[in-house]
């Protein structure tokens, strides 16, 4: 296989079109036609039961052509919505109704649907419907679900959904072993993927056809396809899912079915008319997934070096009110917590709560920011106590190169042993701190000394399990005129999936990257597919294309080898043209040597005329296709990987804060990734850059700020603060330092690792060891802000916090020995938690 | 979010305009003005207001106009905050304006918002209420009972709230010029580039202008925003006298800010106190360079 597209920074085949306004979008579906569309009633209370709803008056507004509650729901549809991954330790798992039926459990749940002639209506009507509610006190934070005297659902009287606990190596071994022993309670706020485009369906019911095409903005539109088919009793083979662009996804769009992607195909049925539901601002803050919540308690053991002998974290993760979608997040949190260390041994126990707040869902990094926030604050932590550099430490703890494939003892989140296949964290950590100029930052800081700020470094080091399995397929089909179709079936949301997937098929196929096309998250181009998350799209559906197009490859060969009368071996596919090696002057084109793929060969155009001088003399005792051919140039494979593999990344950065405002401000990045072999290092560098943004995003600015009954404050973007392009450190302004490492995964052909979610998952670690470095004071809870900063500066000044020192390079002895003492000596510190 | 049903006015003059309110408010309807709908619009989409009548200003002709005269600077009410923050004679008469628009929101927003919107709005949190209120400048409402000329002191009321009655339109605002000698600064603490602040403090220094025995070298004046109910405007020369310390003490006792979910009223007090010293410090710098020409260009 030639390289000439592999590895190369080649620019998006989607951007033009996506940024001029010619992309297609869920709300652009069935523009200038009669469709009507919906909106949904949601609950106003966090927690209440239903006593009565009266429609009548909503009835009454014009347009409106039909309103559904619970009791129009029959068969399937009136079941709750399906559990999609169960797991033994979740033992009172919940799912909500698609409309609820006598009880809400979060503010925003859908408790009606109005069907009009459009939305405007849709709400007026809505508007106008009276619901009874009997409010019951909310479960609205960890707190409360920990202490149960409320309950989120009236049948789980410890709101615990889930119990899991998993132990590796011997921890009280471990634990005495230790020179010294840290005890300490971490936190990390709820955020959400928050995409631009909020969800949105469309179904259109085809009556003479009885069949249903859906559109929906998703992360995984063959097993929408599948819940519709089920929830709706249509044969699966009459209806058909398609995502079209999709402004965005994150995480909240893999969580399936959403109710409104029953409920909108079952109005377009019932009423025979298209129907259509876009999300907006308010719907998606209220309604659609949230994550990351989560209170952590670490013991920790180590040694005089700073090598861990033991670690033991507990920790209650806030699933909101649901768990359609298991115990993922907690499972990927205790299990990536370990990153690119092996701890001598390791508990991990936890507990998924039930809150009466949207559910918990995974969102880009799906549990591993908390992990890693957790493993790397640890990290500084024994630093610190031992007045030892933070990348010091970090180095002791490390596995190293010789040690791979490296067995965590865990199990993952794919149900898998923890194996991490390759990387090289030694190296990793080494150029990251060139980079930053880590040893020396003396001239930094007296510089922003002498400008009158605070200046702190971090660093953070995390390992990523990606391209989860169990399966990418994909179909590619050479056509006569040359061009290639590429077909997956899992979902784009703007990666650059086209391009990329390009320059796979245009590489293992030898033609001119501009002949291929790809068409992602369509069910009718390709039916089995697992969906967008996890990093997994050029692991899973790039070994995918590369595996289907080396078989339409290795029929072409064939194909030609018989019209021009060669061996295969001699032939090799170049710019799109099949040629016999050394003699490139016999040759026959890719779309010629399609045509003559295909016995019946009507001359309807060009490339069909052509191919009618390789037409050789049948052999009439042989059928047109052979008994183990096909007719067509195409390649159609599967990749299933035995486990995952495993990305690294290392970023870190240097902040400023105003000592008098508590202002927070990123001077610089540092970015070193692995992931593997890279497809499109542009691609590549643009996922890292805006993971970073949302990595930000989550470490300074966004929470979502419940009251204690249940209310979201902030859900707008008004006062849900995403970070502005004003905020993120700039690549071009020298803001931002990306640096990669390749370490191919021997796991796949192409040797690839996931990238989609590398950015965003240290941030808050390294945010929070920065600020800690300039302001003096222990960072344990993220996000933070300038008034949250100001408030722990507030109890520090009050002798309520402990003064924390880092170390950059190897400190003084004097200085070490005074870190040393603060530590508690083991035993002494031996609390059960 | 979509609006509740309403039926729109697109008057062309302010005579149909006002007539168009007054007729609305003999009916007992609740009619709004639409200028740029930057505030108006969202508030409408989100149900938070249900009026059943807009009056679209956009289509007036004449109240788009900037005049500069050595007396200050009138805009008219059809003035986007981005034109005012372009006008480079405006922002040599009162460098306030383009020190503080630069502030107000982003650069889409300042396209179509307008600054009279902004004061009719009386958002304690926006830039241009404080700058109206630090400037002594006032706001020109018109209805069928005639004009009438409203002091900024008088013009804000409460949050939200105005003293412009239903059936009034503002026409026109006029911040006065910086007097002789005078520096400006505007300084303020946002979330993010161009949110609303959490605190924001606008000063005027005269350096050198009292000449009386006892009487402080220096006339300081601030403004506030996002830390009371209206816009304040504290006389701190007396304060500034004393030292910064004196300065921060008596502007955290004068205001009186509020906790919401991005702020502490305690931190706002906090960054407010060290805000005002920010300003005057920038100010007097400001006075001592020249200010007029060299501050446009920085702002610009
Ligand atoms: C994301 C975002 C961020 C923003 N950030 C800031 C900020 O940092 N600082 C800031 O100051 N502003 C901010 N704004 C508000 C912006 O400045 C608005 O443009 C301004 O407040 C209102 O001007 P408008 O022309 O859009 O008024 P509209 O939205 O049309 O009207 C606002 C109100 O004023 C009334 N009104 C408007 N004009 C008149 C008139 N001539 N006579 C009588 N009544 C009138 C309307 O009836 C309505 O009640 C922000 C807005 C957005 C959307």
């Amino acid at each position: 296989m030639g390289q000439r597209y592999f590895g190369e920074p080649i620019r998006r085949t989607e951007d033009i079109r996506l940024t001029t306004g010619q992309g297609h979008y869920l709300d652009d579906i069935g523009a200038g036609q009669p469709v009507l569309e919906a909106a949904f009633l949601r609950s106003p209370h966090a927690n209440a039961r239903i006593r009565s709803i009266d429609i009548a008056d909503a009835l009454d507004v014009e347009g409106v052509r039909a309103i559904y509650l619970y009791e129009d729901l029959t068969g399937p549809v009136a079941e709750p919505l399906p559990v999609l991954i169960p797991h033994p330790a979740l033992t009172a798992p919940r799912t909500p109704y698609a409309l609820a039926k006598d009880r809400v459990h979060h503010v925003g749940q859908a408790v009606a649907m109005v069907v009009a002639e459009n939305r405007y209506l849709a709400e007026d009507a809505a508007q106008r419907i009276v619901v009874d509610y009997e409010v019951l006190p909310a479960v609205a934070t960890l707190d409360m679900a920990r202490a149960a005297e409320r309950h989120a659902h009236d049948d789980v009287p410890d709101n615990i959904s889930a119990h899991l606990l998993q132990t590796v190596g011997d921890l009280d071994a471990g634990f005495a072993k230790a020179t010294h022993t840290l005890e300490f309670d971490l936190h990390v706020e709820r955020s959400a993927s928050t995409p631009l485009e909020g969800k949105g369906v469309y179904a259109k019911w085809d009556a003479d056809d009885s069949s249903l095409r859906v559109y929906s903005s998703t992360q995984a539109s063959t097993s929408v396809r599948a819940a519709i088919a089920a929830k709706l009793e249509i044969p699966l083979l009459k209806v058909e899912v398609i995502a079209p662009d999709v402004g965005g996804g994150f995480g909240v769009k893999i969580a399936h079915p959403w109710p409104e992607e029953i409920m909108v195909p079952f109005a377009a049925i019932r009423l025979g008319q298209p129907v259509k539901w876009a999300e907006d601002r308010r719907e998606h803050f209220i309604s659609s997934s949230h994550e990351r919540g989560q209170d952590h308690h670490v013991r920790v053991g180590f040694d005089d070096e700073g090598v861990i002998t033991a670690l033991d974290v507990l920790f209650y993760h806030d699933n909101g009110a649901f768990t359609p979608y298991g115990i993922i997040n907690p499972i990927i949190t205790s299990t990536q917590l370990l990153g690119p260390y092996k701890p001598g041994a390791y508990r991990v126990d936890f507990y998924s709560m039930y809150t009466n707040t949207v559910q918990v869902t995974p969102y880009r990094g799906a549990g591993r920011p908390q992990g890693v926030f957790v493993m790397e604050r640890t990290m500084d932590k024994i630093a610190q106590a031992l007045g030892k550099d933070r990348a010091e430490v970090r180095a002791a703890n490390f596995i190293q190169p010789d040690e791979f494939p490296y067995d965590q003892g865990l199990i993952f989140q794919d149900g898998r042993p923890l194996i991490y296949d390759s990387g090289n964290y030694p190296h990793q950590l080494t150029i990251l701190k060139d980079m930053i100029g880590w040893d020396d930052m003396a001239a930094r800081r007296a510089d922003a000394a002498s400008r009158g700020k605070l200046l702190g470094v971090g660093m953070a080091c995390y390992v990523e399990g990606t391209g989860v399995g169990p399966y990418e397929g994909a179909h590619v089909h050479i056509q006569t005129d040359g061009t290639v179709d590429v077909a997956t079936g899992l979902t784009s949301q703007g990666q650059g999936h086209q391009t990329m997937l390009a320059q796979i098929t245009a590489d293992e196929l030898g033609v001119p990257f501009e002949k291929v096309r790809v068409v992602t998250g369509d069910t009718r181009r390709f039916g089995y597919a697992v969906g967008t998350f996890a990093s997994r799209t050029a692991v899973m559906s790039g070994s995918a294309v590369a595996l289907a197009a080396r078989a339409a490859r290795a029929k072409a060969l064939r194909v030609a080898a018989n019209a021009l009368e060669c061996d295969e071996g001699d032939l090799e596919i170049v710019d799109g043209v099949v040629q016999m090696k050394g003699a490139p002057d016999t040759k026959i084109d890719l779309g010629t040597v399609a045509v003559l793929s295909n016995p019946l060969r009507y001359a309807f155009d060009k490339a069909a005329q052509a191919a009618t001088q390789f037409q050789g003399v049948d052999d009439f005792d042989k059928p047109p296709v052979a008994e183990d051919d096909e007719p067509g140039l195409e390649g159609k494979d599967y990749y299933s990987p035995p486990r995952s593999t495993f990305a690294s990344g290392m970023h870190a950065a240097i902040v400023e804060i105003d000592p008098e405002t508590f202002d927070i401000h990123i001077d610089k990045y540092f970015v070193v990734h692995d992931c593997g072999r890279l497809v499109n290092p542009m691609i590549v560098a643009g996922q890292v850059h805006g993971g970073v943004a949302q990595g930000i995003g989550g470490a300074l600015y966004e929470k979502m700020e419940y009251d204690d009954d249940g209310q979201l404050q902030n859900a707008s973007f008004m006062d849900f603060l995403m970070p502005y392009v004003t905020e993120i450190p700039q690549k071009e302004l020298g803001e931002l330092e990306l640096g990669h490492q390749e370490t191919p995964s021997p796991l796949n052909p192409i040797g690839v690792k996931g990238a989609g979610e590398a950015g965003v998952i240290p941030v808050s670690a390294l945010i929070a060891s920065a600020i800690e470095d300039a302001v003096g004071f222990p960072i344990d809870s993220m996000p933070i802000s300038p008034n949250g900063l100001y408030r722990l500066h507030e109890r520090f000044a009050a002798g309520e916090l402990p003064r924390v020192e880092h170390y950059a390079a190897s400190p003084p002895a004097a200085k070490r020995a005074r870190r040393g003492a603060a530590t508690r000596t083991k035993k002494s510190a031996d609390t059960p938690s | 979010m979509k609006p509740a049903p309403f039926r729109m006015y697109a008057p062309h003059t302010v005579a149909q305009a006002v007539a168009t309110l007054a007729a609305l408010e003999a009916e007992g309807q609740h009619a709004k003005v639409l200028a740029g709908g930057q505030s108006l619009v969202p508030v409408l989409a989100m149900r938070l207001a249900e009026p059943g009548h807009l009056v679209d200003i956009n289509g007036i002709a004449g109240l788009d106009s900037i005049d500069v005269s050595s007396a200050g600077v009138r805009v008219g009410a059809l003035v986007r905050h981005a034109e005012l923050l372009r006008h480079a004679a405006a922002n040599r008469v009162q460098p306030l304006l383009g020190q503080a628009l630069n502030l107000v929101a982003h650069a889409t927003i300042r396209n179509r918002g307008t600054t009279v919107g902004s004061l009719a709005h009386a958002d304690p949190s926006g830039e241009m209420t404080a700058v109206l209120a630090l400037t002594g400048g006032s706001v020109t409402a018109v209805s069928v009972r005639g004009e009438r000329e409203i002091p900024a002191a008088e013009f804000f009321v409460g949050p939200l709230e105005s003293s412009l009655a239903a059936d009034e339109l503002a026409v026109s605002a006029f911040f006065p010029a910086a007097p002789a000698g005078a520096g400006t600064a505007f300084v303020e603490m946002a979330r993010r580039h161009g949110d609303y602040a959490l605190s924001g403090v606008g000063a005027v220094v005269i350096p050198g202008r009292s000449g009386d025995e006892g009487a402080p070298a220096i006339d300081v004046r601030c403004g506030f925003l996002s830390v009371s109910e209206t816009p304040l405007v504290l006389d701190l020369s007396d304060a500034w006298a004393a030292g910064e310390d004196s300065v921060m003490a008596a502007v955290r006792a004068a205001i009186e800010p509020q906790d919401d979910i991005h702020a502490s009223a305690d931190y706002r007090r906090h960054i407010t106190g060290i805000l005002a010293v920010r300003a005057i410090r920038e100010a007097l710098a400001n006075a001592g360079n020249g200010q007029g020409d060299e501050q446009w260009e920085a702002t610009a």
